[in-house]
C-alpha cells in the first residue's frame, strides 16, 4: 500500500521504517532528531553555567578556594579517559562503515570500558569530598580554608558551599548522563553484536556516537571551570 | 462531494482499524496519541477549571469565608500549573498539531511515532504525580515557585509538583523536536517552505521555542529541588544565594512559554479565516515570519516580568524596549487577519465565530500588554488583578478559543461526524459574553489597587461590585466551555455522518476520508499548487486531484 | 507622581481604544459587508508590501513614544530626591514594621506629612514581599539580603491603603496597612509623642556596644577605615574595583566583610552574619551616614572625604564628587 517514489525492486531493508520513503530520509530525520536533542541539553546545562557564571564573578576567592581543593590530577585523568573514549567511538563508527566487525565490536566495549573508567574515579573523587565534609548539607565544613593567594583571608564558607553544591549537581548530572550513554552503548553493543549495522546502515551507532561526544564535550567544559579556577 | 447518508459499511480508519485498550495505548499512530492528549488534557482542563471555580467563588465576599487562606494559596497554585503546564502547553500542539501536522505536510506519519507515543506517557506520569501531589496536600507557592519562598518558608509539597512540571517539560520537548523534524524531512515532494499551510509555520516557531526554552525551566525546578530538600542555598541570601537569580532563569522559559500557549492558536484561526473567507491569507510571508519573529525576540524579553523586582533601571530600559519589539508581529498579523476579510465570502460557522472571538480577545490582551510594557505604569499595576486580567485575555480569550475553533473546524475530519451547528454557535456566543464579563473587571479591578493571589478583601470591600460581576462572567463562561463537551460527545454517536470535507477546505489534511486511513494518504501526493487555493476549489476544479503514484 | 502614572495610562486607553475600535470595526464591517453570497467569489489578494511597511513601522513609532514617556516616569519613580526623610521598613511574614530616622517605630502603619519626599530603605525577614500603595501609583519589591529603596511624595492629606504585593505565604492578604498623611502641624504632634530618640543614636549605640570602633577609628590608626564621611562616596577596593558606599555595601560590609576589602587594609573583621538583626542593621546604615558631611543623604555635595589606613599607602578614593 504505502510505496516509496522510488523503484519497486528495492530491496526492503528491515531496518526501513514504513512511515519513511528512502533510507536517506529516515537516516537525515535521525540525524537532525540527535541534534535537534542535543541542543536541548546544551540548554539544560546552560542554565547550570548561568548559575555558575554569576557566582563565579560574585564570589571569585571563594570559588577559587573551593575549587582548590578539589583533585585535578583525577579531573585531568578523567578527561583523558573520555577523550580517548570518543576515540574508540569513532573508530567503532569506521568499523561499521568499512564492515570491520572485530573493530566495531572491540572499540564498542573499549568505550564502556572507558565509560565504566570514568564512573568510577568520578566515585573515588565524590568519596574524597565527603570524607572532606565538602557535601553541601548539615556535614558542611568549610572553615578556615585560605583564599588563594591571600593567606591571611579566610574563604566564605557559605559561598564555597555554592561552589560545591553546583560542583555536584553539575558533575552529578554530567555522570548521569554518562549512565543512560553506557545504557545506550550496552543496546549498541547488542545490536551490533546480533548484526545488525553494515555499511549501509549504522544509523544508531552515529546517533548513539553523537550523544556520546556531547557527554564528552559537556565535560571539557566542566573540567577546567570547576577545577582549574585560578591555578597557576 | 458530501453525501448525507451514513454508509452501510463503514470504511476501514485509524479508528476501527484496531480495537481494544491495548491498541490505543500502545499506539504509534499521531492520530490516535493526538486522541490519546484530548482527553487527558480535557480532563485536566477540568480540574483547573473546578479549582477557578472555588476562588471565584470565594472572590464573591470581601472575606475569606468560604475556604482557609492555605487552601486558597494551593486553589491559586494548582490552578495555574495545571491550567499551563498540563491544558495550554499541550492543548493545541499535543491535539491538532499531532494529527494535523503530518497530514498537511503529507507524511505518513510524524518521524518518530514511538517518541511521540513516549511524549504522551511521560505526560501521564507527570499528571498522574501532579494529581497525586494535590490529593495529598497540594503546594501554596503560586505557579511561579519565587525562592525563598518556594524553597525554605512553605510547607507544602514543593517538591512533588516541581518535579511534576519537570516531567511534563520531557513531553514538551519530544513534541517540538518531533514537530521540527518532521517538518523539515518528511515533506511531500512539491511542498514547498511557501507552500506550507501557516499552521505549520505557527508550530514550527512554537516548536523552536519548545526545544529551547523548556530545559531551562528544567535545570531551575531542579535547583529549587535540591534546594529544598539538601538545604543548599543557591537562591536564599541567608546562605549566600540570589533570589533574584531564581527569577531570571525562571522567567527565561516561562516567558517563551506563553508564546507556545499563543502561536498555535494563531496557526489555527490563520486556517479558519482562510477557509471561512474563501481566500489565501493576506500576507502569506509576512504571517510565516511574525512566527518566527515572535519565537525569537521572546527569548529577549523575559525580565519585564521583573521590572519592580529589584533590577537595575538600565536593565529594565532595555526590558520595556524589546518587549515593545515583540509586539510589532504580534499587530501585524491581527492586521493580515483583518485584511484577509475583506472582498472574501464569509461564512459564519462556529469555528470562525470562534477566530471573530478570538480576534476581538486576543487585540485587547494585547494591547493591555502595551500597558504593561510601559515602566510607569507597570509598576503600578504588576502583581494586581490587571496582570491577571491581561494574561487570561490571552490565553483564554486567544488561545483557547483558538484550540476551540480548531476543534469545531477539525472534528469532521477526527471523528467522521459533524457536531449540531446551531449548538455550537450558541457556544461560541456564550463563550465571548462570558469570557469579558469574567475578565473586564478585572483590569478596572487591578488599576484600582486589588492585589492578586488575595483570598481576603474585607479591607477593601470597594473591590466586591467588580469581583461580583466577574463570578458571575465565570459561571457563564463555565456554561459555553461544557456545552461543546456535552455535544461533542454526543456527535460521536449521534452526529450526522462527515463528507471528507465538509468546508471544502484548502489543505491535504482534507484531501483524506473522515475520518482519515491510518497511514493518511493511499498514495503519496504530490504537491503543485500554492497553499489556500480558494479561487481553484471554488471554481468548481474538483478537489485538487492527487498525483497518482 | 501619581498624575504622571495616570495621565500615561489615559493616553494609553486612548490608543488602545482607537486600535480596538479600529478592528472591531473593520472585522464587523467586512463580516456583514462582504458575507458570502452565490454567484460573487472572493478575490484573492496576495498582499501588499507597503502596506505590511506602513502597519509595521506606525505601530512600532507609536510603541516607542510610549516606552519613552513609560521611561521616564519610571526614571523619576526610582530616584529619590536628594533630602528626601528618610524611612526604614523591615517587612515580615506577614507585617510591615517602619522606622523613622527620627526614631518613630510603627507596625503596619506610616505617618508621613504631606508634600514631602519620603524614602523608603527597605529589606525584608525571610521571603520576598512588595510595599504597594496604589494611590500612590507606587510599588517596590522588598528582598531579604539587601536593601531596595523606593520614594514618594503625598500631596494630599488621608489615609491610604498599604499592600503586600509579592506572594508570601499563608496571611499574604492580611500584611495590610496604610499611610497616613498629615498636615505639617499633626505631623509634628504626633512625631512628639514618645520617641527613642534618632535612629542614628540608637546605631551609635550599638556601633559602640559591638566593639566596632575598636577597629573603626575616628583617626587613621584603626585596623579598619575611618567610617567619616564614608557614606556616599566612592571606595577604591583591594581587587581596584571601585564602588559607592551605599546601603546596601554597609549592610554587606557588617554581614560578609570579606566580599569587599578597602585597599591598603587587611581582611580581619569578623563578620556579624545572625548577630545582629534587620532593625540593628537599619540602625547602623543610619549611624554610619550620620558620619558624612551632609547628614542623612550620603552627602554627594559635601567636601570629599579621605580613607587614609593605618598601614600601607595613604589612601584617597579614585574620584571627588
Amino acid at each position: 500500500m504505502a510505496v516509496s517514489s522510488s523503484s519497486h525492486e528495492d530491496v526492503h531493508n528491515p531496518a526501513l521504517l514504513h512511515h519513511f520513503a528512502t533510507e536517506e530520509q529516515q537516516r537525515d530525520a535521525s540525524n537532525l532528531g540527535m541534534w535537534i536533542f542535543l541542543g536541548t541539553e546544551v540548554m539544560f546545562f546552560g542554565g547550570l553555567f548561568c548559575a555558575y557564571l554569576i557566582y563565579r564573578l560574585l564570589y571569585f576567592p571563594d570559588f577559587a578556594a573551593a575549587s582548590r581543593t578539589i583533585d585535578a590530577a583525577l579531573g585531568g585523568t578523567n578527561t583523558a579517559v573520555l577523550i580517548c573514549s570518543s576515540l574508540t567511538v569513532v573508530l567503532a563508527i569506521w568499523g561499521a562503515q568499512t564492515a570491520r566487525r572485530g573493530v566495531m565490536i572491540g572499540c564498542l566495549i573499549l568505550t564502556m570500558v572507558f565509560g565504566l573508567a570514568f564512573l568510577g574515579i568520578k566515585g573515588v573523587e565524590y568519596k574524597q569530598k565527603f570524607d572532606e565534609h565538602h557535601v553541601p548539607g548539615p556535614s558542611f565544613n568549610f572553615e578556615n580554608v585560605p583564599v588563594p593567594g591571600h593567606p591571611d583571608q579566610m574563604a566564605n564558607p557559605r559561598h564555597a558551599q555554592i561552589f560545591f553544591s553546583l560542583y555536584f549537581i553539575m558533575t552529578g548530572l554530567h555522570a548521569l548522563h554518562m549512565i543512560v550513554g553506557l545504557g545506550i552503548f550496552t543496546w549498541l553493543l547488542w545490536a551490533a553484536w546480533k548484526g545488525r549495522f553494515t555499511p549501509e546502515y549504522h544509523t544508531p551507532l552515529e546517533v548513539g556516537g553523537l550523544y556520546w561526544h556531547f557527554v564528552d564535550i559537556v565535560w571539557i567544559y566542566l573540567f577546567p571551570l570547576l577545577y582549574l579556577i585560578d591555578r597557576h | 462531494m458530501a453525501t448525507a447518508i451514513a454508509q452501510p459499511v463503514e470504511r476501514e480508519n485509524y479508528l476501527n482499524k484496531h480495537y481494544g485498550v491495548g491498541s490505543w495505548l500502545l499506539t504509534t499512530d499521531h492520530k490516535r496519541i493526538a486522541l490519546l492528549y484530548l482527553a487527558s488534557i480535557t480532563f485536566f482542563f477540568f480540574i483547573g477549571g473546578f479549582f477557578a471555580l472555588l476562588i471565584r467563588l470565594e472572590l464573591l465576599t470581601p472575606a475569606g469565608d468560604l475556604v482557609q487562606a492555605d487552601t486558597y494559596n494551593k486553589l491559586f497554585t494548582m490552578h495555574g500549573q495545571v491550567m499551563i503546564f498540563f491544558f495550554l502547553i499541550p492543548s493545541i500542539p499535543a491535539v491538532l498539531g499531532n494529527f494535523l501536522v503530518p497530514m498537511m505536510i503529507g507524511a505518513k506519519d510524524l518521524a518518530f511515532p514511538k517518541i511521540n507515543l513516549l511524549s504522551w506517557y511521560i505526560y501521564a506520569i507527570a499528571g498522574i504525580l501532579m494529581l497525586h501531589c494535590m490529593l495529598t496536600g497540594g503546594v501554596d507557592t503560586g505557579w511561579t515557585f519565587y525562592t525563598p519562598f518556594s524553597t525554605a518558608f512553605s510547607n507544602t509539597k514543593v517538591i512533588e509538583a516541581g518535579l511534576a512540571i519537570f516531567i511534563s517539560g520531557f513531553s514538551s520537548i519530544l513534541t517540538g523536536l518531533n514537530f521540527i523534524v518532521t517538518i523539515h524531512r518528511m515533506r511531500a515532494p512539491g511542498m514547498t517552505w511557501s507552500r506550507l499551510p501557516l499552521f505549520i509555520w505557527a508550530h514550527y516557531a512554537t516548536s523552536i521555542i519548545q526545544i529551547l526554552g523548556t530545559p531551562v525551566v528544567a535545570i531551575t525546578l531542579v535547583l529549587v529541588v535540591a534546594e529544598r530538600a539538601l538545604h543548599l542555598g543557591i537562591f536564599d541570601p541567608k546562605l549566600g544565594g540570589d533570589p533574584l537569580l531564581f527569577q531570571h532563569l525562571f522567567w527565561f522559559y516561562s516567558h517563551p512559554a506563553v508564546y507556545i500557549m499563543i502561536l498555535p492558536s494563531m496557526g489555527v484561526v490563520t486556517e479558519i479565516i482562510a477557509c471561512f473567507s474563501r481566500k489565501r491569507i493576506f500576507g502569506y510571508s509576512f504571517v510565516a515570519l511574525s512566527s518566527i519573529a515572535i519565537a525569537v525576540f521572546g527569548f529577549l524579553v523575559w525580565a519585564h516580568h521583573m521590572f519592580v523586582a529589584g533590577i537595575s533601571v538600565y536593565a529594565a530600559l532595555v526590558f520595556s524596549i524589546l518587549s515593545y519589539a515583540v509586539a510589532v508581529p504580534s499587530a501585524v498579523k491581527v492586521f493580515n487577519w483583518t485584511a484577509t476579510l475583506y472582498k472574501g465570502s464569509i461564512r459564519y460557522d462556529a469555528p470562525m465565530l470562534y477566530a471573530f472571538g478570538f480576534l476581538g480577545l486576543f487585540t485587547m490582551g494585547g494591547l493591555t500588554g502595551l500597558f504593561l510594557s510601559a515602566l510607569g505604569i507597570n509598576v503600578h499595576v504588576t502583581d494586581t488583578y490587571f496582570v491577571i486580567a491581561h494574561f487570561h485575555y490571552i490565553m483564554v480569550g486567544g488561545a483557547l478559543m483558538g484550540y476551540l475553533g480548531g476543534m469545531h473546524f477539525w472534528w469532521p475530519k477526527i471523528t467522521g461526524r459533524l457536531y449540531p451547528e446551531g449548538w455550537a454557535r450558541l457556544a461560541a456566543l456564550i463563550v465571548f459574553v462570558g469570557f469579558n464579563l469574567t475578565f473586564f473587571p478585572q483590569f478596572i479591578l487591578g488599576y484600582l489597587g486589588m492585589p492578586r493571589r488575595y483570598y481576603d478583601y474585607s479591607h477593601m470591600p470597594e473591590f466586591q461590585v467588580l469581583n461580583v460581576l466577574s463570578t458571575a462572567g465565570a459561571t457563564v463562561l463555565g456554561v459555553g466551555y461544557l456545552l461543546p463537551m456535552m455535544y461533542f460527545l454526543w456527535s460521536m454517536r449521534y452526529g450526522k455522518p462527515a463528507p471528507d470535507n465538509p468546508w471544502r477546505a484548502a489543505g491535504l489534511e482534507w484531501q483524506t476520508p473522515s475520518p482519515p486511513p491510518t497511514f493518511n494518504f493511499e498514495t503519496e501526493p504530490v504537491v503543485t499548487w500554492e497553499a489556500y487555493n480558494y479561487d481553484e476549489i471554488d471554481k468548481g476544479h474538483k478537489e485538487v486531484p492527487q498525483v497518482v503514484g | 507622581m501619581a498624575g504622571n502614572v495616570d495621565a500615561l495610562f489615559i493616553f494609553l486607553l486612548i490608543v488602545s481604544g482607537l486600535m480596538t475600535l479600529l478592528i472591531f470595526v473593520a472585522v464587523v464591517y467586512f463580516a456583514a459587508r462582504y458575507r458570502h453570497q452565490p454567484g460573487i467569489p472572493a478575490e484573492q489578494i496576495e498582499g501588499s508590501t507597503p502596506l505590511e511597511l506602513t502597519w509595521s513601522i506606525i505601530p512600532l513609532g507609536v510603541f516607542m513614544v510610549i516606552f519613552a514617556w513609560g521611561a521616564v516616569v519610571y526614571f523619576k519613580g526610582r530616584t529619590p530626591p536628594r533630602d528626601s526623610t528618610e524611612v526604614y521598613v523591615v517587612a515580615k511574614q506577614w507585617m510591615w514594621k517602619l522606622e523613622h530616622a527620627e526614631g518613630q517605630r510603627e507596625i503596619n502603619e506610616l505617618h508621613v506629612p504631606v508634600g514631602r519626599d519620603v524614602k523608603l530603605i527597605m529589606t525584608s525577614q525571610d521571603v520576598i514581599h512588595s510595599f504597594f500603595v496604589p494611590a500612590f501609583r507606587m510599588k517596590q519589591d522588598v528582598l531579604p539580603g539587601r536593601y531596595t529603596v523606593a520614594w514618594f511624595r503625598a500631596i494630599k492629606p488621608g489615609t491610604y491603603h498599604l499592600f503586600c504585593a509579592e506572594y508570601c505565604g499563608t496571611q499574604h492578604s492580611g500584611m495590610i496597612g496604610s499611610i497616613v498623611v498629615m498636615e505639617p502641624a499633626q505631623y509634628e504632634a504626633w512625631m512628639s509623642g514618645g520617641t527613642t530618640g534618632p535612629l542614628s543614636a540608637s546605631g551609635e549605640k550599638i556601633f559602640s556596644e559591638l566593639g566596632c570602633q575598636t577597629c573603626h577609628r575616628s583617626d587613621t590608626q584603626g585596623r579598619g577605615p575611618n567610617l567619616q564621611g564614608v557614606f556616599g562616596k566612592p571606595v577604591l577596593l583591594e581587587d581596584g574595583r571601585t564602588v559607592t558606599a551605599d546601603e546596601n555595601y554597609v549592610r554587606e560590609s557588617i554581614l560578609d566583610p570579606g566580599a569587599k576589602i578597602v585597599k591598603g587594609f587587611k581582611p580581619v573583621m569578623p563578620t556579624f552574619q545572625g548577630l545582629v538583626s534587620e532593625e540593628q542593621l537599619n540602625a547602623l546604615v543610619a549611624y554610619v551616614k550620620s558620619l558624612s558631611q551632609s547628614g542623612q543623604n550620603g552627602g554627594e555635595t559635601a567636601k570629599p572625604a579621605t580613607v587614609v589606613p593605618s598601614q600601607g599607602p595613604a589612601n584617597r578614593p579614585s574620584k571627588g564628587k
